[in-house]
């Protein structure tokens, strides 16, 4: 191998060869996480972990990947910290409300012939979107004979979605949201504001349940009518994204309805042949009946 | 030779990315990777528009959108996109960064992450100062920095802030940076 005469380090370029070593250190990070704590980070988008984790060291004031590492490894403080940074803990009410408009139109009339509905929410983060289903549901007459499973790995966001008490500040721009996702009233009739927060009435959470559930590691639950997993494969490669289609598949029951987020798609996962779609552009899809039929 | 171009716009950005593109060299075969900001509003028939009067392919990014030749993608709105690594796109629907999503630097960093040296970085005009410190990242990494004259550029604040940041490798007028890139790209 030719070496570079100035540095001896090889043909790589000094800057990049330094990018690399961070690469090393947070693949390192990602096995150490795994191996101490048992959160498997291994298979989510690098350059958004990357992204984090040089946040944390700036807050931190640390040189290092490998400093963190040390930290991580003998703090489960240091460790839960990262965990709040790799949990994506921002959501919106009815974010895209078209998509909200077309489910109405093309998913609500099939699930008003079940007498029970099951429905899981995973990855809900703080539950925007799962109030803003419930919403929905109840304005469809369905949320009396709905259960809802919201899930997600950090059982600090569970804790604000169920409590149900957001910031107030965002909810002009999620009325908005409301009306245009086809909303039959105002959103404001669905909470109480006060001192700069929102609570929600608790009749919309009582058909929830929000559980703690991994999707990189923990398996099916229950069989369900519909699941809501909306911008959450898009921080998975493709790996993972295929396992959790699969979750998911085994989860639905035939005839059953998925909803990804609008940029997400079955094409990368080898599990299209599984599920009809329902609406292209706003990625709804459902589980045939026989499974390559 | 670079193996992409990042490009960031704000203010008058439909303008200025639109000038750009249909000033880059026939067989300028590079992708390109653009943020605009441009709020909630769909961009769809922008890049209808830019699909018709360029030779290249136009599109929003999806998720894992692999980089091909002759493709340029834009930042579907309300997301950041990320390159994930020389061959890959990725999108997030993180906080905002400088008040915007997507954003610049979100943008800037993770490609100078993955390209290191082999990417150009070009940042135009704008009221605010997303860009300035991805800007910076692509020069640390020993990757080319262009920045839209701040003279001439519709609005300067975006552009003045790279260059108060650090030294950028070029400052150039809307109309001379297609023809540099073209000249990078084939490796002059």
């Amino acid at each position: 191998m030719p070496q570079d005469r100035k540095t001896g380090q090889g043909a790589i370029p000094e800057n990049n060869g330094a990018a690399d070593v961070q690469d090393i250190e947070i693949q390192l990070l990602l096995e150490a996480v795994y191996l101490r704590y048992g959160y498997d980070f291994r298979n989510y988008s690098r350059a958004h972990l990357r992204r984090r984790v040089n946040y944390r060291l700036k807050i931190d004031g640390l040189q290092t990947v490998s400093e963190l590492q040390s930290k991580i490894l003998w703090s489960r403080d240091a460790f839960n910290t990262l965990l709040q940074d790799f949990s994506i803990n921002v959501t919106e009410m009815f974010r895209d409300p078209e998509f909200y408009r077309t489910f109405r139109e093309k998913v609500v009339p099939i699930l008003s012939t079940y007498p029970h509905l099951k429905i899981w929410h995973a990855g809900c983060s703080t539950g925007e979107e799962v109030y803003s289903l419930a919403i929905l549901l109840s304005e469809e007459n369905l949320l009396n004979r709905t259960q809802v499973y919201a899930t997600d790995f950090n059982k600090k966001v569970l804790e604000v979605a169920k409590e149900g008490i957001f910031q107030a500040k965002h909810f002009e721009a999620f009325g908005e949201n409301y009306k245009q996702a086809g909303g039959k009233f105002q959103l404001s009739d669905y909470y109480t504001a006060r001192y700069g927060s929102v609570k929600f009435d608790q009749s919309l959470a009582r058909r929830i349940v929000f559980a703690d559930h991994n999707l990189a590691t923990d398996n099916v639950f229950a069989e369900v009518h519909l699941i809501f997993c909306r911008n959450v494969l898009i921080y998975f490669d493709k790996k993972l994204q295929s396992r959790v289609i699969g979750l998911f598949s085994g989860s639905l029951i035939p005839g059953g309805f998925l909803c990804l987020g609008t940029k997400e798609s079955l094409r990368f996962t080898g599990k299209e042949d599984e599920f009809h779609v329902v609406d292209d552009t706003f990625r709804i899809y459902k589980k045939k009946t026989q499974p390559f039929g | 030779m670079i193996e992409a171009v990042v490009i960031g716009a704000s203010f008058g950005g439909l303008q200025a990315t639109r000038s750009i593109l249909t000033s880059l060299p026939a067989g300028f075969s590079v992708p390109v990777i653009i943020v605009l900001h441009v709020g909630p509003h769909s961009i769809s028939l922008f890049i209808e528009t830019l699909n018709e009067h360029t030779p290249f392919r136009v599109t929003e990014a999806a998720d894992h959108e692999l980089l091909l030749p002759r493709t340029v993608y834009f930042a579907p709105p309300n997301y950041h996109l990320l390159v994930e690594n020389r061959e890959m796109l990725t999108l997030s629907t993180e906080e905002k960064v400088n008040f915007s999503r997507p954003s610049i630097d979100v943008l800037f960093e993770t490609a100078a992450w993955a390209f290191g040296p082999r990417v150009a970085g070009v940042l135009l005009t704008g009221a605010n100062n997303d860009g300035a410190y991805g800007l910076k990242c692509i020069g640390d990494a020993g990757g080319i920095t262009i920045v839209e004259d701040p003279e001439t550029a519709q609005v300067p604040v975006m552009p003045e802030a790279a260059v108060k940041l650090f030294t950028p490798g070029y400052i150039l007028p809307l109309a001379g940076i297609g023809p540099l890139l073209g000249r990078v790209a084939a490796g002059g």
